[in-house]
């Protein structure tokens, strides 16, 4: 069954059954490898991206409730002022270990900087906790949102 | 900038494995023309100026990629920015550890291995570059030296790239030893440089090896039995057969795998399956049980470990005998990238794509059940979305081999998180018991400890010993003896080697293993488990004595200069003896393994209802001469939170012959909003240096514990602490 879905821009159409979540279209039909595979049930964060900006877990989101939206995934986020930003301020502050869950973080974090430009500690806690990281790179993602909060 | 192995390498020089773990660089046969210069099989240097430095370490996030580059980079005299690195391919005779005798990663020795092999490395090349030049320029090749990827002439300022040397420094011989650099000359280590692995982890181009892809490459997903050495029955795929993009189901004798176009369909159609098992011996096995074993083995006596003074006379005299018995659980890695294996079998050879830390072991076991010689099996490695042991494991190239065998073309298999948390193999259950007798002034006379558990050495090294000589000698014949005798070093490291001044000791190791179930190291290893009852216990003898718990363990430390001055730096940065809210506290613990000292402090605050939270840790570090700063506080900081997950929450039980946990809504990880602040201060040494991959999260777990004494009157000899603290009115 056919899907059209936009992501990072460009429009696809795709083969697939509409109950397939956007995290395995992402992935494994358009090759965009970048969004992770972390738990399948919404539970770890690793697989966020942004629909119309907002941050969503893919492995749960079925591609039929995307049609229409605009999708952006960690490989364009650095398009956008809040994820530039973020995304330097991981390097400035050196927050990765393994980097596996820092596509979802980094996700997370750029949604969160462009509802809230300068957010609190709380803020931080409540975008951020649904992001396991399973190397404990907390105390830098936490310093990163506020550098790039801060730049 | 990583990319993996691809033109094949020429074998001008090889570096191999001495005898007591040192690297020689030997030449082999005569090359045909070069069209690079490798002097070893850790650079190579393209004739347009570029150098590669090949990985033989893996990088899980530990930052064993920016450490290894800076050992080469130092000597070599380039930038990290201007340099490209590449996975090793599988080979001991030129990868393997100095410390282990293979091709391993893991066991916190990247560093403590390869602090002078690698400089050696480094220096021997730019020795030949700057000979090079020395000789095009007809000079005194000591009137030239080495910066920035270019030799330099210092009376007539001429200069010469890297590149433009590749020709005839390949033909030159490689000199005997090269004197290193005096550390104070140092430019790179020590410093705390840029991750080099950093920038495709946050823009999405880092390639993981769940994220490969392959023309015609089809998907799998597997369910094996649920009851630990189980078989399939039977399986019905009528109805997963008609899901859209469902290619194949493959049956294996304890699992079966949906081969698909994509992971949803694999997903689906394993969910469609109508599957029988046969659950074998183990279907009616319990955690009890496997606790009531422990329990029954740990009355026996056990192999010595150490045996020093005379402890039973000494108990015997002692004004006041403590004991007490500590446990704790299986723990699952749960790496956050899900275990995954790509894999393509062909008639003339098999490929394999994934993240591993043990490559040679991967190797090897591809070729043995597809009957190919290993070098027709090549294995591209990748970057660890995270490792702490899982990786070193080969039960999932095990399992993918089997599936690519039945299928035609690449197929990648991705466990779900279900199957990576159900069929992990597991920290051993560990039951220990533990005594001391105090004198009249509360000072230990006597200690007896007595681990009892899985050996993971014993699996380990019975595929290894006495077969492997490299590894014999790598790791001493000791161990191979020990072994033998039954004693797993593993299980009593940090046990067996307290720092403090007990006389008269006796540690033990009895051997029970659980039914079925596969245990395997987990990050920390043998110190994890022991670390927490050795300093969990010191701390109930201080209690006993009615003493503070630092100044009682610093009373001890006569003969441990340095675990006594990362002791007394943890207390006076934590604010040791200040006071706390009510129902807080603080605790200390102090490790020595892995080649370093580390003490740390942790804060808790306990909840009426019994729910701790950790808001604060203070860790101080004498790892010797440190590498990379940041990176040793990067560990310290990761490894803590690694550890509080395992204190607070960690444990997998066994109902049914089969694991209760599923997901991470039953097998909790520490969240940002729960993670404390960390503090870490390293101390400047210039020591061999340690390792820190580990220590943090091995320290850390006592700390909590004890604070939550201190916080509560409530001792805790059993992890996790989970619901074990009462609430209060």
């Amino acid at each position: 069954m056919s899907n059209t879905l936009r992501v990072n821009g460009t429009v696809h159409t795709v083969d697939v059954p509409p109950d397939m979540p956007v995290l395995w279209v992402l992935r494994d039909v358009l090759g965009l490898t970048g969004t992770k595979f972390g738990c399948g049930m919404a539970l770890c964060g690793a697989c966020t991206v942004h629909l119309d900006g907002r941050p969503i877990r893919s492995c749960i989101t079925p591609v039929s409730a995307v049609t229409g939206k605009s999708i952006t995934t960690i490989e364009a986020v650095g398009q956008t002022s809040s994820g530039k930003r973020a995304q330097q301020a991981w390097l400035d502050v050196e927050v990765v270990q393994c980097g596996y869950c820092q596509s979802g973080q980094i996700m997370a974090a750029a949604a969160l900087l462009a509802a809230k430009p300068h957010p609190t500690d709380a803020d931080i806690d409540a975008a951020m906790a649904g992001n396991i990281c399973r190397c404990g790179t907390y105390g830098r993602i936490r310093a990163a949102i506020k550098r790039a909060a801060a730049g | 900038m990583v990319r993996p192995p691809g033109v094949s390498r020429r074998e001008f020089l090889s570096v191999s494995v001495a005898v007591g773990g040192g690297l020689l660089l030997g030449f082999e046969l005569p090359a045909p023309p070069p069209s690079a210069f490798e002097p070893n099989a850790f650079i190579r240097v393209d004739r347009d100026g570029r150098v590669t430095l090949v990985m033989h370490k893996v990088e899980m996030g530990q930052g064993t990629y920016t450490s290894m580059s800076m050992l080469l980079a130092e000597e070599l005299e380039v930038d990290l920015a201007d340099v490209r690195l590449e996975h090793a391919p599988p080979d001991d005779a030129r990868y393997a550890e100095p410390l282990f005798g293979v091709q391993e990663t893991g066991g916190s020795t990247s560093v403590r291995g390869n602090w002078e092999p690698l400089r050696r490395a480094g220096a021997a090349a730019r020795s030949l570059l700057v000979a090079a030049a020395a000789a095009t320029w007809n000079v005194d090749p000591a009137s030239c030296r080495a910066a920035r990827g270019t030799v330099i002439h210092g009376p007539t300022n001429r200069s010469l790239g890297y590149g433009a040397l590749v020709d005839k420094a390949a033909t030159l011989r490689v000199p005997s030893r090269v004197p290193l650099k005096d550390p104070k000359d140092f430019k790179l280590i020590g410093t705390p440089a840029k991750r080099v692995d950093a920038r495709g982890k946050v823009d999405g181009t880092a390639q993981f090896g769940i994220d490969v892809r392959l023309p015609d490459m089809k998907v799998a997903t597997l369910a094996a039995c649920p009851v630990f050495g189980g078989k399939l029955a039977s399986v019905d795929d009528t109805r997963a057969k008609a899901i859209p993009g469902v290619r194949q189901i493959v049956r294996l004798d304890d699992a079966v795998a949906v081969v698909a176009d994509h992971m949803w369909a694999a997903k689906q159609g394993l969910a469609a399956l109508d599957i029988r098992w046969d659950e074998g011996p183990n279907a009616q096995v319990g955690t009890a049980d496997i606790v009531r074993a422990l329990a029954d083995a740990s009355l026996k006596p056990g192999v010595v470990a150490r045996d020093d003074g005379d402890p039973v006379k000494a108990m015997a005299g002692a004004a006041r005998k403590i004991d007490a018995v500590y446990e704790l659980p299986f723990l699952a890695h749960t790496t956050l990238e899900p275990v995954n294996c790509t894999v393509h079998v062909r008639p003339d050879g098999c490929d394999l794509w994934l993240g591993t830390q043990v490559p040679t072991f991967t190797q090897t076991a591809a070729a043995k059940l597809t009957g190919l010689p290993r070098a027709k099996v090549r294995v591209h490695n990748h970057l660890l979305g995270g490792g702490f042991g899982r990786r070193l494991e080969v039960d999932f190239v095990v399992r993918a081999v089997q599936i690519a065998q039945q299928v035609t073309g690449p197929v990648k298999v991705v466990w779900t998180r279900e199957e990576d948390i159900q069929h992990d193999m597991y920290r051993p259950y560990y039951y220990d018991r533990i005594a001391a007798g105090l004198d009249a002034g509360g000072k230990p006379v006597a200690w007896t400890h007595r681990v009892t558990g899985s050996s993971i050495m014993a699996r380990v090294t019975s595929e290894l010993f006495p077969k492997n000589l490299r590894v014999i000698r790598a790791v001493g014949l000791h161990q191979v003896i020990a072994g033998m005798k039954g004693l797993d070093t593993d299980a009593v490291e940090g046990a067996a080697e307290p720092p403090y001044d007990l006389p008269n000791i006796r540690v033990e190791y009895v051997r029970q293993e659980p039914p079925g179930i596969p245990t395997a190291f987990w990050r920390g290893v043998g110190p994890t488990h022991s670390i927490f009852v050795v300093e969990s216990f010191i701390d109930e003898l201080a209690a006993a004595a009615g003493q503070d718990p630092v100044a009682y363990r610093r009373a001890l430390l006569d003969h441990s200069p340095r675990a006594r001055a990362v002791l007394d730096l943890v207390a006076e940065k934590a604010g040791w003896g200040q006071p706390l809210a009510p129902r807080s506290g603080r605790g200390v613990a102090l490790l020595h393994a892995f080649g370093s000292y580390i003490a740390e402090v942790a804060e808790v605050a306990v909840s009426p209802a019994g729910d701790v939270r950790v808001p604060r840790v203070v860790c101080a570090v004498d790892c010797g001469t440190i590498v990379n700063p940041d990176t040793v506080t990067a560990q310290m900081e990761g490894g803590i939170v690694f550890g509080i997950t395992g204190v607070l929450f960690g444990e997998i039980t066994i109902k049914g012959g089969r694991v209760e946990q599923h997901n991470f809504n039953d097998y909790r990880m520490l969240r940002i909003n729960e993670a404390p602040v960390i503090e870490v201060h390293l101390v400047s040494s210039g020591e061999a240096p340690g390792g820190v991959g580990e220590p943090g999260t091995s320290c850390v777990m006592p700390a909590v514990a004890n604070a939550i004494f201190a916080a509560t009157g409530t001792r805790i000899r059993r992890l996790p602490v989970k619901d074990q603290l009462h609430p209060v009115s």
